[in-house]
């Protein structure tokens, strides 16, 4: 089965978000990025599905050389090859042409992405690459078997689950519970070094969206504590002030 | 031109967020002097497609065939696709549900289209300049996304935008796609919903717990509480991930993310990994013994004390006041 696993670059969950330009764009000075955590999920389950000789699994990445290090992470925690298309990623429809113009050339069985990348937090991508391939896709899965041609996918809905089965070529994205994540050991350290990670040109796409500015939350005011001993206090605050009871 | 609306429903019947993503529309609407125009799948009673009138749809097409009971995503991408084009639609708004996640980037690449996902807020801007205010860096900020192209697709997050009444009579036409067998190759198998449980994207209250509670046991007063405020419940991630409670109730970064009107953090300390997940809600009450605890930076509301004596007190106060 061959494995085609979507990785972002984004900024470690920890990094203070500020703007520059004008508040157009992000501020990167200082900030430490990581493998998207959910395509860490999508790729530790791609791992275990080509486990023992029954796969491969390719990682790829839209980015400027930047990403590199990004993607030899991911090659260290068991991807066995690497494509990085060459461009600053401009927005999910643009990846994903990407992606799937990769994808069409060297028929993949599965694609898997990450349920959403926590920087933009669009569950677009995936989706997108699908439409653009006319296969079927599931954006937020919960579980995952593959058997034979058709992968089984439990999907989380509001206020409950439902499984439904997909024949393959498909993309599916993973979110918690689909694996356990990996991360790299030493000899995956060593060998990642010596893995391909191929370097592609992009292919030209229609912007159809830009984002125009950033804003950041207003600071909530100063908390108003009450008293443990005076809870009927914060329930009348609740019902007069905030108005939510 | 008009703006299609497409409306989930559960069962045959509309869920809130239905009703929000049709003011919606009908808001727009009103700027752009177009009218709505509700679509509606699977198998809804006339009772309830006449309660999209209400809300401000001038028109509801209605496809309502056994195989379309359930969502089936490319099935439903060519229903809206088809119905958009044949109304000439210059917006589709839909709900950023987990259905409509899956659904909102294959109707916008099927048509050309931008996507605007997790919109919060009426647009601003016209015609190939509309602007639309979405959440990004997992609660840390905010983007306005620019949708430049001529047709445009905006998914709306649930309890991000009020449902205004308009009472317009709408008329219910019977509509009928032609659609590829092919899109039916996606077959779902089982769908198992808690029909007592109040479903967290959607719920206006929210009480949450964290490790704070010690263990499962302790639940018992976290559901009560809920029980009284009609809330649903959630936790932090230590919580699911030690199995005390499922993991569909694990809010945050790598969770579900909520923005209620009320959201109660009990003995949860408020680490930026949850805070991502909650940060959006409108009013937010902390209850933590320790007074440093990170969460009171960001609360509306806040108790310094042990959760085993603040609850039952809170549960007791919330009856009185209910007249319960
Ligand atoms: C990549 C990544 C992603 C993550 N994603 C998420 C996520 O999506 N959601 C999430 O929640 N976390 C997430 N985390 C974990 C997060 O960093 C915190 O570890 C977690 O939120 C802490 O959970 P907690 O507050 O329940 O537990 P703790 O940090 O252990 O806090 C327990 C709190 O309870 C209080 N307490 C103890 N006893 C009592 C009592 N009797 N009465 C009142 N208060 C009491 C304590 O003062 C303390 O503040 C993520 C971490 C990483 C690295």
């Amino acid at each position: 089965m061959k494995i085609l696993v979507c990785i972002s670059n984004v900024p470690d969950t920890t990094s203070k978000i500020t703007f520059t330009n004008d508040n157009t764009a992000f501020n990167n000075a200082g900030v430490q990025y990581i493998v998207n955590p959910y395509d860490e999920i999508a790729l530790s389950k791609a791992i275990d599905l080509a486990e023992g000789g029954k796969g491969t699994v390719t990682v790829i990445s839209v980015g400027d050389v930047t990403t590199d290090a990004t993607i030899r992470k991911a090659l260290a925690t068991g991807a066995d090859n690497a494509i990085r298309v060459n461009a600053t990623p401009r927005d999910a429809w643009f990846v994903a042409n990407q992606i799937a113009n990769y994808a069409k050339e060297n028929n993949f069985d599965l694609i898997l992405t990450g349920r959403e990348s926590i920087d933009y937090n669009g569950t677009q991508v995936g989706a997108f690459v699908a439409s653009i391939l006319n296969i079927p896709s599931v954006s937020i899965s919960k579980k995952l078997t593959i058997e034979g041609n058709t992968a089984t996918v439990e999907r989380e809905i509001e206020g409950g689950k439902e499984v439904l089965t997909l024949n393959l070529p498909a993309v599916i994205g993973t979110a918690e519970g689909v694996a356990e994540t990996k991360i790299p050991n030493m000899r995956g350290i060593m060998t990642a070094r010596t893995k391909p990670l191929d370097i592609i040109e992009p292919i030209e796409v229609a912007q159809l969206s830009h984002i125009v500015k950033f804003e950041t939350p207003d600071p909530r005011g100063v908390v108003t504590l009450v008293d443990a001993e005076d809870v009927e206090k914060l329930v009348s605050l609740l019902h007069e002030k905030a108005k939510v009871i | 031109m008009s703006i299609l609306v497409y409306v989930e429903n559960t069962d045959g019947q509309f869920k809130k967020s239905a009703f929000e993503a049709v003011s919606y529309a009908k808001a727009i609407a009103d700027q752009s002097g177009n009218h709505v125009i509700a679509l509606s799948i699977g198998n809804v009673a006339e009772g309830q497609l006449n309660l999209l009138g209400k809300y401000g749809a001038t028109k509801v097409l209605n496809v309502n065939t056994e195989q379309l009971k359930s969502f089936v995503n490319q099935a439903y991408t060519a229903i809206i696709v088809d119905a958009a084009k044949s109304i000439e639609a210059s917006l589709i708004v839909l709900s950023n549900s987990f259905s409509g996640k899956g659904l909102a980037p294959r109707v916008a690449a099927k048509l050309n289209a931008a996507l605007a996902d997790g919109a919060i807020e009426l647009p601003t801007g016209s015609g190939d300049n509309l602007q639309v205010k979405t959440g990004a860096f997992s609660g840390k900020a905010f983007a306005f996304v620019a949708l430049t192209s001529p047709i445009k697709v905006i998914s709306l997050n649930p309890n991000s935008f009020e449902i205004k009444e308009s009472d317009i009579a709408a008329t219910i036409e019977n509509y009928d796609p032609s659609i590829d067998a092919a899109d039916f190759s996606t077959i779902v198998k089982e769908i198992v919903r808690a029909t007592d449980k109040i479903s967290l994207p959607e719920a206006e209250i929210v009480v949450s717990a964290g490790r704070g509670l010690k263990g499962p046991e302790n639940w018992a007063m976290i559901e009560e509480l809920a029980n009284v405020l009609g809330a649903a419940t959630a936790c932090s991630k230590p919580v699911s991930d030690a199995g005390w409670r499922p993991h569909s109730e694990h809010v945050g970064q790598t969770g579900i993310v909520v923005s209620p009107n009320l959201y109660i953090a009990i003995g949860i300390s408020g680490a930026i990994q949850h805070l991502a997940g909650v940060s959006s809600s409108k009013t937010i009450v902390v209850i933590n013994k320790d007074p440093e605890a990170p969460f009171f930076k960001v609360a509306d509301y806040g108790i310094v004390g042990d959760a085993f004596e603040v609850v039952p007190k809170l549960i007791t106060a919330l009856k009185t006041y209910k007249g319960l």
